[in-house]
């Protein structure tokens, strides 16, 4: 793996977003984008719909490939194209709104798999592990149960054990609790609670502006792809900056 | 007056005669035609494993965003499904020897040919069923660092061979029919057998009859399995 140090990281920024373009033919989704993740630290992205949260979201574990600018993970551009991006995505794990459990293996089995067929963990290792998480996550008792069996926030806290079977540095939400239920949307955020608790980096897209305030350290406000606002949450929400910010927090709020 | 017009139009005595099926005659040629039944089931069960790898590969290159292996898929699969069967298999039986000098048998000639054809329309099954699978699945599997071929074998495949079961068993339905043409070519199946007794005793009908029976309970015997495994399929998810 190249390793290519950047030498303004020195180990406290998490991700170095530099410049960040991205487009899908002729639309522009993301308009130079620039910002630090430090680690340890909870970032709420938040915005408008269509404002190019998701995509930027994505952006950082490469799922969408930048269109121009950079970005570095642990001191690793992973724009590079020299970059192993299978490597990279290892240590940054992904919750997505709709779980994407793997409809055919049992909880266990959606937790173990990535641990013993990606790092060649032993098998009993790989299930104390599992089982270490789901105790975690507050869902033991469904350690053989098919995802299908599961209610909506039992299924993204599986599928945020999952994340957390490769041991990430860095953990990205995507709209975690938007496809949920208003009544399972607590238990979810609970759980993300518990992990910002533990120092774990974590980049957020949500909706739950109680959510972004509460836990979160810092919030990117975007607005037709650009970063329109980037502050702490108490001057975010209490004296936010920019035309469009008010506007669309006196919406939500 | 009409009733001597139908007496006319009638077959003789001696034609239906004829007609009564006579089984005592061929009953000790039975047991080699119901030989065939394994001949009949080998051929099949190879093409349709060889076909089936091979229409796993040439959907893997239907979906690629690699166009040269994409086109090649296309092309292939065009040219399966635009020739007849028979040409195909002729075309391999007796062009092989011609060019290499082996002396390809009825029997691997068929294989071969079964496994190409069989491929090509299998290759359109699959490449749809792994096109129906969410992409969330494959983001998920990439998210954790999980390489093409296992993200494939393991996630994807299966989900999507499951969708595609009843198409698949079809498929090898169609196969065990179509494995008929092999008796074209010499190989001593179930048809080939038939006919083989046919012109021995000069029945022709039992034989056939025969035949046409164990086909059709055999193609029976697949359709039930088939709802068999995909009910037990449909409980684990």
């Amino acid at each position: 793996m190249t390793s290519q140090l950047v030498d303004d990281t020195n180990g406290k920024t998490a991700v170095r977003i530099e410049r960040l373009y991205k487009s899908f033919g002729s639309l522009k989704v993301l308009k130079e984008i620039s910002a630090d993740i430090g680690r340890g630290e909870v970032v709420a992205m938040i915005g408008p719909s269509g404002s190019g949260k998701s995509t930027f979201l994505r952006c950082i574990n490469l799922l969408e490939t930048p269109t121009s600018g950079r970005i570095t993970i642990d001191g690793t551009d992973i724009t590079d194209p020299k970059t192993d991006v299978m490597a990279i995505r290892q240590n940054v794990g992904m919750v997505f709104q709709h779980f994407n459990l793997f409809p055919h293996m049992t909880v266990l089995g959606n937790i173990m798999y990535a641990p013993v067929k990606v790092k060649g963990v032993s098998k009993p290792q790989a299930k104390a592990k599992a089982m270490d998480l789901l105790g975690k996550v507050g869902l033991l008792e469904k350690a053989d149960v098919y995802p299908s069996k599961l209610s909506g926030g039992q299924k993204q806290r599986v599928a945020i054990a999952r994340a957390l079977s490769m041991e990430p540095n860095i953990m990205l939400f995507d709209e975690p609790t938007s496809a949920l239920d208003p009544e399972m949307v607590k238990e979810v955020l609970a759980v993300m609670k518990d992990l910002a608790g533990t120092g774990m980096t974590m980049a957020i897209v949500t909706h739950e502006m109680g959510f972004a305030r509460e836990v979160a350290n810092r919030i990117l406000f975007l607005d037709q792809g650009r970063l329109v606002e980037d502050a702490s949450p108490d001057v975010f929400f209490s004296t936010p900056k920019s035309e469009r910010a008010c506007q669309f927090l006196e919406k939500v709020l | 007056m009409i009733l001597s017009w139908v007496a006319l139009l009638l077959p003789p005595q001696s034609v239906l005669a004829a007609f009564a099926l006579d089984f005592a005659r061929i009953s000790e040629s039975i047991p080699f035609i119901l030989g065939g039944i394994l001949i009949t089931l080998k051929f099949t069960a190879l093409s349709a494993i060889f076909g089936f790898i091979w229409g796993t590969v040439l959907s893997l290159f239907k979906i690629s965003s690699f166009k040269p292996l994409y086109w090649f898929s296309m092309v292939y699969t065009s040219i399966f499904r635009g020739t007849p069967l028979l040409v195909t298999l002729s075309l391999i039986y007796f062009a092989t020897p011609q060019l290499t000098g082996y002396d390809i048998s009825g029997f691997q000639a068929g294989v071969i040919t079964f496994a190409l054809n069989s491929g090509a329309y299998i290759s359109e099954v699959i490449r749809a069923g792994i096109q129906a699978i969410d992409k969330g699945q494959a983001e998920a599997a990439m998210s954790l660092g999980v390489r093409y071929q296992p993200m494939m074998l393991d996630i994807i495949l299966p989900q999507a061979i499951k969708n595609i079961l009843p198409a698949l068993v079809n498929e090898t339905i169609a196969l065990l029919k179509d494995s008929a043409l092999v008796s074209t070519i010499g190989a001593q199946d179930l048809l080939r057998r038939a006919q083989i007794v046919g012109a021995e005793k000069y029945v022709y009908f039992e034989p056939l009859l025969i035949v046409a029976v164990v086909y059709y309970a055999m193609v029976m015997a697949l359709t039930v399995t088939a709802s068999i495994m995909e009910r037990r399929l449909q409980r684990s998810s």
